[in-house]
């Protein structure tokens, strides 16, 4: 568990999450910057996530799909708003079609990353601010339904093991 | 079906908790019971315009209403305001276990890097990813 400390804000509908790794600046901006490290720990388990296009500076794109159990593609894009590498990235967080472009249906996710050194250590402060509370309400029913497939994706990775 | 009319209150909360005047008076009532009367002397505005709010603070379950005599005493339900918070804390979970997979797969890239110098230019296919994550 790397998670050192969880702020929650009702009223401004922001959740902070600061970690501390063992590892340095630069490699934890790798895990951001790099779409094959991204894509394996972005998507739960159940549902792998593969990156078409990863454009990580100010106005650029990353598209990626997550694939269920069954087969079937869920695609996600961020449009990318400030990049300072290694040290900062701040991006809005939206579901897409299958082309990559944005579903105006679904609310997006503005989500901050500030990576910096401490006492030998990396802290990942992540911020994320959901643009109104009936926001975080319809994003929450897809993470619902993302938890749940992943509390059964362990359940089946027990089984098999 | 059940998930589905949680869905529904919870965006009857959200809505209900949108205005100032609402989440005073849900302040107000969570402190102690109050009759509606007593709570339009509070704001300058009228006594059906302050029933409209304590009507959709009622639709949002924040609130209950009991009649004694010819008033209606307003109770907050603190059970419902909980919940809405509950909300951020499942945002939190999906990114706490998003952000272990994001400790293991760093580790894992620190333990590679010690052992060859070959980092971004190596592909890893997807499933190698899944594999990488699942464990």
């Amino acid at each position: 568990m790397t998670v050192t400390d969880v702020r929650k804000d009702p009223e401004q509908c922001t959740l902070t999450i600061i970690n501390e790794f063992d590892a340095s600046v630069e490699q934890v901006w790798q895990m951001w910057a790099d779409p094959r490290l991204l894509e394996r720990w972005w998507g739960p388990p159940a549902y792998p996530a593969t990156v078409v296009q990863h454009d990580l500076h100010p106005g650029g794109k990353v598209t990626y799909f997550m694939t269920s159990p069954e087969g079937d593609q869920y695609h996600g894009y961020w449009n990318v708003v400030a990049v300072d590498a290694p040290h900062s990235l701040e991006l809005l967080d939206g579901f897409a079609d299958g082309e990559g472009n944005a579903n105006p249906d679904m609310p997006n996710t503005g989500t901050s990353v500030s990576i910096s050194a401490v006492d030998g250590r990396t802290r990942m402060v992540l911020r994320s601010t959901f643009s109104s509370p009936e926001a975080m309400a319809q994003l929450m029913q897809m993470g619902m339904e993302e938890g749940i497939q992943l509390a059964l994706g362990q359940i089946d990775a027990l089984l098999a093991g | 079906m059940l998930f589905y009319n949680r869905m529904v209150v919870d965006d009857l909360v959200f809505h209900a908790l949108s205005d100032g005047t609402r989440r005073d008076i849900l302040a107000a009532v969570l402190e102690r019971e109050q009759s509606v009367s007593e709570l339009a002397r509070r704001y300058p505005m009228s006594f059906a315009a302050v029933q409209k709010h304590v009507a959709v603070l009622e639709r949002a379950r924040l609130v209950r209403k009991r009649k004694a005599g010819r008033e209606q005493l307003v109770t907050g339900d603190i059970d419902t305001l909980r919940r809405s918070f509950d909300l951020l804390t499942q945002f939190e979970t999906i990114w706490r276990q998003r952000l272990d997979r994001f400790g293991e797969v760093l580790a894992d890239t620190i333990t590679h890097d010690d052992t060859t110098h070959d980092d971004t230019t190596h592909r890893h296919d997807t499933r190698h990813g899944r594999t990488g994550a699942t464990r």
